[in-house]
């Protein structure tokens, strides 16, 4: 790993401050991604500014009817929340199964989402839950913020604060889970938000997106039965050594029925 | 350039200079010569390295001295008492023949920990799930999760605190 110089901001402004100020500079939340990206020299920042002594940054709180994550969350905090499982626990499932323990005490919302990995857990909650990524300059549509392989809607500069989601009437996350990595080969969140079904996918594409064929055959008629005939496009799927586009695209239907069959 | 780093480890207060890339494991090993904590893959994938930061089982091959900066941590040399008694967590190891090389094990020790300290009476199959991110590549594992399982229910009864 190359030497960089390392701040510990205690404000967000102050971190937003020395990304205009420095050099080469990079934001460091849990260290799980960006880390390894530098021992490999993947990636070779003058200056490292860390997140962690940011307070404003963790927490999980309630506001009226959304359910505010900040950025600096860890997934472990997440999947343990007495809030989280209480609202939206499909959130809590989600966070519960990524990676390791180790990998949950040190990994962020915030990093995870910014980092958008297509085999990443997260985006399928931001985007099926429909929840806002706030950062220091504006607000993003959870629909809006991926906009393709390791592309997030982030412009230089800008971070990452919180993730509002709204309080769905039910929500429940299915993985099938790379078994060395713990990535998601496909990951499914479907979400009842009251006023209709919401379905999202991670780890199939490039990018999280929604089935809205799933969509609306779910929200006319909640039940397995609903969704059997409809075949996901394998075009423009993920293929890879762990799983074809069209294994993929088969998956989504699998998992998609699996969460279904978990409502009671 | 170096950096000032100061945290406390196993219950002392430790100081160092360090370059600011310095992991926590290397500082753990080479700063402070307790190398009781391994490096089996350098790539968060193993957890031989796992210490306890703050209380938490962290991979220490994947946060840097500097992120550790003020924080309480504890390596598998904290863990026996003074007078040379092991914790429960350690006994139930031995007892169960939870090592054989005993690489993978001040990991396994800490992260066993951590799993008993979440989930009190741990049973089978949540310890083997928990192990997720521990790889031993002589025990075959079984030995371990009869540790963890028994330890859980001990700590639990004795509300281990440490
Ligand atoms: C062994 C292992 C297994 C894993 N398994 C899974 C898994 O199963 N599923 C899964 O989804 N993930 C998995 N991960 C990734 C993990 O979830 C990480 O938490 C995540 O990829 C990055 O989060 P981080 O907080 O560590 O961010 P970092 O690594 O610190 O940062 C990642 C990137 O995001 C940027 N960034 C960080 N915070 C912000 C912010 N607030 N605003 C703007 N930019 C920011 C950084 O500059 C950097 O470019 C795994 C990781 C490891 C090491
Ligand atoms: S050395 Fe840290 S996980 Fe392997
Ligand atoms: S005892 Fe040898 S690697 Fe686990």
């Amino acid at each position: 790993m190359q030497d960089f110089t390392f701040h510990m901001p205690a404000a967000v402004a102050d971190a937003s401050g020395l990304l205009g100020s420095c050099e080469d500079p990079k934001l460091i939340a849990g260290g799980m991604t960006l880390l390894p990206t530098l021992k490999q020299r993947l990636a070779e920042p003058t200056d490292l500014i860390d997140l962690g002594a940011i307070a404003d940054l963790k927490g999980i709180r309630r506001e009226g009817e959304h359910i505010v994550v900040g950025a600096m969350t860890c997934h472990a905090d997440v999947a343990a929340s007495e809030l989280v499982l209480s609202t939206i626990p499909g959130l809590a499932m989600l966070a519960g199964q990524i990676g390791d323990p180790a990998v949950r005490h040190r990994g962020t919302i915030g990093g995870s989402c910014a980092n958008a990995d297509p085999a990443a857990d997260y985006p399928a909650g931001i985007v099926g839950l429909g929840a806002t990524v706030v950062t220091n300059q504006r607000e993003i549509a959870g629909d809006d913020f991926f906009v393709g392989l390791f592309e997030t809607a982030l412009e230089p500069g800008e971070i990452i604060t919180a993730m509002r989601f709204p309080v769905p009437k039910w929500s429940h996350y299915m993985k099938l889970r790379h078994p060395a990595s713990g990535y998601a080969v496909v990951g499914v969140m479907i979400v009842d938000t009251g006023a209709g079904v919401r379905v999202a996918v991670t780890g199939a594409g490039p990018s999280a997106f929604r089935v809205t064929a799933m969509e609306e055959a779910l929200s006319a008629d909640f039940s397995a039965k609903a969704i059997d005939a409809i075949k996901v496009d394998a075009d423009g799927l993920n293929a890879d050594m762990h799983a074809s586009a069209a294994y993929r695209a088969h998956v989504i239907g699998v998992l998609a029925k699996r969460a279904i069959a978990a409502r009671r | 350039m170096l950096t000032d780093v100061n945290m406390t480890i196993n219950g002392r207060e430790v100081s160092g200079k360090v370059e600011a890339r310095t992991l926590l494991v290397e500082f753990i090993r080479d700063h402070l010569k307790l190398t009781g904590t391994h490096v089996g893959c350098d790539t968060t994938q193993c957890g031989c390295c796992v210490v306890h930061v703050d209380g938490r089982a962290v991979k220490s091959c994947t946060i840097l001295a500097l992120q550790a900066r003020g924080t309480s941590v504890t390596t598998i040399e904290g863990l026996a008492k003074p007078d040379g008694s092991l914790h429960p967590m350690q006994e139930a190891f031995r007892e169960h023949h939870g090592l054989q090389c005993g690489f993978c094990t001040p990991g396994m020790v800490m992260m066993g920990i951590d799993i008993a300290r979440r989930h009190p009476n741990a049973d089978e199959h949540t310890v083997r799930h928990e192990l997720e991110g521990n790889i031993c590549r002589c025990t075959g594992y079984q030995g371990i999760v009869e540790a963890i399982v028994d330890a859980s229910r001990t700590m639990a009864t004795a509300g281990e605190k440490v």
